[in-house]
């Protein structure tokens, strides 16, 4: 009896410890490492190299929140997850944050319990066929199969795409973004539908890139940013200004090579952000010169922009919407004061 | 406590000893430990349901009523991305058991001819045996899934380019299409013809097994059942001028359209699941077979049964009793290793429920939870039939 008490107690410790949750903010701080959610491996957003050290657009996100947080960029732990882990992974706080190349969608938003921190990349869905077909627009795509990776919005995008244009298609799935890239070079379907950002990544990976042509159109509107647990409100404000930070600081002229001369002698907006004058961190529960660890280890937005996706990388993707709102773009951080 | 009372069961009418009569305090502690754990369940479920709602996420199954919005490769139902998540699941479902059926039906005839080939007096037959049971059974299942994805059926020619048999039948990396049966009018007739061929055969064999139980004479069974089968339909069809033409898959311009077809995921994941459940329904036959005494060959020799028969007719009966048990594992574990379809892409209940449409609603509990009653069931539905299957090949004991 004393045996069958004991395990109904461990049972209920199980069942309430559960509920639970300190703060991310001071587990993180607690913990010494940020833990960040990136992808199983995309060109340009979230990748791992020879030397297994994580580089692109998404790790650059996490490694801003670690050098607000920790004042050191390096410290993060990266988790590859695939686009059907991620949100579990983070509701289950395995994770801290989630920078992955998600699509912010209402759904998303609304009913899984989290919440999405701003846009790093604004994208949208394309198409990538092979040259031999001949086909010089989606329109023409009447009956062709189509490879997708699974638990994506690129899913219900294409079904809803070639419904609106009375065509019929094959959807043939697969996990990850790589068992996606060998089903279109086997031949198993004719086009490869992504973001466009990702088409552009997986066609540098093809054993010969120019045998496949990305299309012109672009079916949706794919706002891709980084998500945090609903309900952790500091959390959420240091993830959501990390990210404005690097936005921000391009948008001031402040960069990596000139973070301690605009810190020292600054105009009053630099001198703000970089944390010499104001108290925007300690706002945060942050040290004061959080932004500027941002910016000195990791660069400002448009840095990070070239060196992972832009002319600095083998991608070249132009800045388009990804710019600043007063370069074409519709990047653009709420004023930090 | 006095010997009498344990045996009549009566409980004492004094109030210390009714708890320490054996039946009533087992039922008192069957009462506390089935109080324990309705608590430990209603605490599991209620603390996960509140703290759900902390959260914001959203829970109930609501979402089996709303639109998916996605597309299914293959269905055995009709589907489109209009549907709600409920006939996701059914789709799911169907496949799950479409390709749990053939694998259990292909692996279990390459089981056992495998299984008896390693008593086949042939060399070269009892190495087969051997070479195919010890490397199948011991590669990952996951493995041998990509190796025939990735490996063998990948390597197959474009759709343009498509191996062809007389322009009827086409194999290419999108799979195997053939040409489709359409019914005219008329076809119910032949049909109506193959089932009372089949009434006929049931008949023809209770006649045979009957004479050769009186006269001791054999009847060829086998030979009339099979030109029953095929011939009766065909001479009816020929009669009506075959009310039936084919529908024939035509290269199109991006894919083979027409016909039937079966979608290569499919193709990979039966042939791994025969291959690799078949290597271990071998070794399982020949458990079974072994564990019948040698005795048995010899008698059955002498009592002048045909070298080719005793195998058939002595052996396997007999072995089946050590067999079945093993079967009904082996079932159960290629409808649960049937998962690993989420890896190529197969639209099993795994990869369209638990993959997809749990990634787009988020309900992960729900989904996980009716996921899992639907592999439970199945699972207990097999043992249920593999049960009473045993139970008519087993020893039959005097009363």
């Amino acid at each position: 009896m004393r045996k069958l008490s004991s395990v109904i107690a461990a049972g209920l410790a199980v069942g309430l410890s559960v509920g639970a949750t300190a703060g991310t903010l001071e587990d993180v701080k607690k913990r010494g490492t940020l833990s960040c959610g990136v992808s199983t491996g995309l060109a340009g957003f979230s990748q791992k190299d020879e030397k297994g050290q994580w580089s692109g657009l998404d790790v650059d996100v996490c490694k801003a929140v670690a050098a607000a947080v920790l004042g050191d960029a390096g410290k993060v732990q990266y988790k590859p997850l695939t686009a059907k882990e991620r949100f579990t992974a983070l509701q289950s706080g395995e994770i801290d944050m989630l920078s992955r190349n998600t699509t912010w969608t209402h759904t998303r938003d609304t009913s899984l319990g989290l919440n999405f921190a701003g846009v790093n990349y604004y994208d949208g869905q394309g198409f990538m066929v092979s040259k031999k077909l001949g086909v010089k627009s989606a329109l023409e795509l009447d009956g062709a199969s189509a490879c997708i990776q699974a638990g994506t919005t690129t899913e219900l995008n294409l079904a809803d795409y070639f419904r609106a244009n009375g065509m019929k298609y094959t959807a043939v799935t697969f996990d990850t973004s790589d068992q996606t890239r060998s089903g279109f070079e086997s031949g198993r379907c004719d086009v490869l539908t992504s973001d466009q950002s990702q088409l552009y990544a997986i066609r540098i990976g093809l054993k010969d890139p120019s045998s496949a042509l990305v299309l012109p159109e672009v079916i949706s509107k794919e706002p891709l940013g980084p998500v945090v647990r609903q309900g952790d409100d500091a959390w959420l404000n240091i993830v959501k200004w990390s990210m404005f930070g690097l936005v921000e600081a391009e948008f001031l002229g402040i960069n990596s090579a000139n973070a301690d001369d605009m810190k020292a002698n600054g105009k009053p907006g630099q001198k703000r952000l970089m944390g010499s004058e104001g108290d925007s961190g300690d706002k945060l529960g942050l040290s004061a010169d959080w932004a500027y660890n941002i910016v000195k280890q990791v660069g400002n937005y448009g840095e990070s922009f070239e060196r992972n996706v832009g002319a600095g990388s083998p991608l070249k993707i132009s800045r388009g919407l990804n710019a600043q709102w007063n370069q074409g773009g519709i990047m653009y951080s709420p004023p930090v004061r | 406590m006095s010997k009498e009372h344990i045996t009549h069961g009566k409980p004492l009418a004094s109030s210390g000893s009714f708890f320490n009569n054996p039946r009533n305090r087992a039922l008192i502690y069957q009462f506390l430990l089935l109080l324990g754990l309705g608590y430990f369940f209603y605490t599991i479920v209620s603390n996960t349901m509140a703290n759900m709602e902390a959260r914001g996420i959203k829970s109930g199954f609501g979402f089996l009523f709303t639109t998916s919005g996605f597309d299914i490769l293959m269905s055995l139902v009709p589907y489109e991305a209009t549907d709600t998540y409920g006939r996701t699941f059914l789709v799911g479902l169907l496949n799950t058991i479409l390709v749990s059926i053939i694998g259990i039906f292909l692996s279990t005839i390459l089981g056992f001819l495998m299984g008896v080939a390693y008593f086949s007096p042939n060399w070269l037959l009892k190495r087969l045996s051997i070479v195919y049971v010890e490397t199948f059974r011991n590669i990952p299942l996951l493995l041998q899934v990509f190796f025939w994805y990735f490996a063998v059926l990948a390597a197959l020619p474009s759709a343009q380019d498509s191996l062809s048999i007389g322009q009827a039948v086409f194999l290419n990396v999108r799979g195997l299409f053939l040409p489709a049966l359409v019914e005219d009018s008329g076809a119910a007739v032949v049909y109506g013809t193959a089932v009372a061929a089949v009434i006929a055969i049931f008949f023809l064999r209770r006649w045979a097994h009957k004479r050769q139980d009186d006269t001791g004479e054999q009847f060829p069974v086998g030979r009339v059942s099979l030109a029953l089968f095929i011939g009766a339909p065909l001479l009816i069809a020929m009669l009506m001028g075959m009310p039936f033409h084919f529908d024939y898959p035509q290269i199109g311009r991006f894919n083979v359209s027409g016909g039937t077809s079966i979608i290569p995921e499919l193709m990979a994941l039966t042939l791994a699941l025969t291959v690799y459940g078949g290597a271990f329904i071998a070794e399982a036959v020949r458990a079974g077979v072994q564990s019948v005494p040698h005795g048995q060959t010899e008698a059955a020799r002498s009592l002048g049964i045909k070298e080719s028969r005793i195998m058939s007719l002595i052996i396997v009966p007999q072995a089946m009793r050590v067999i079945m048990p093993l079967l009904n594992s082996e079932y159960q574990s290629l409808v649960k290793n049937s998962t690993l379809a989420t890896a190529i892409g197969y639209p099993d209940l795994f990869t369209v429920f638990v993959g997809t449409s749990l990634n787009q609603t988020g309900q992960a509990i729900e989904i996980v939870f009716m996921t899992m009653a639907v592999y439970f069931a199945i699972n207990m539905s097999i043992s249920f039939i593999m049960n009473h299957l045993n139970a008519k090949v087993a020893l039959v004991e005097r009363k």
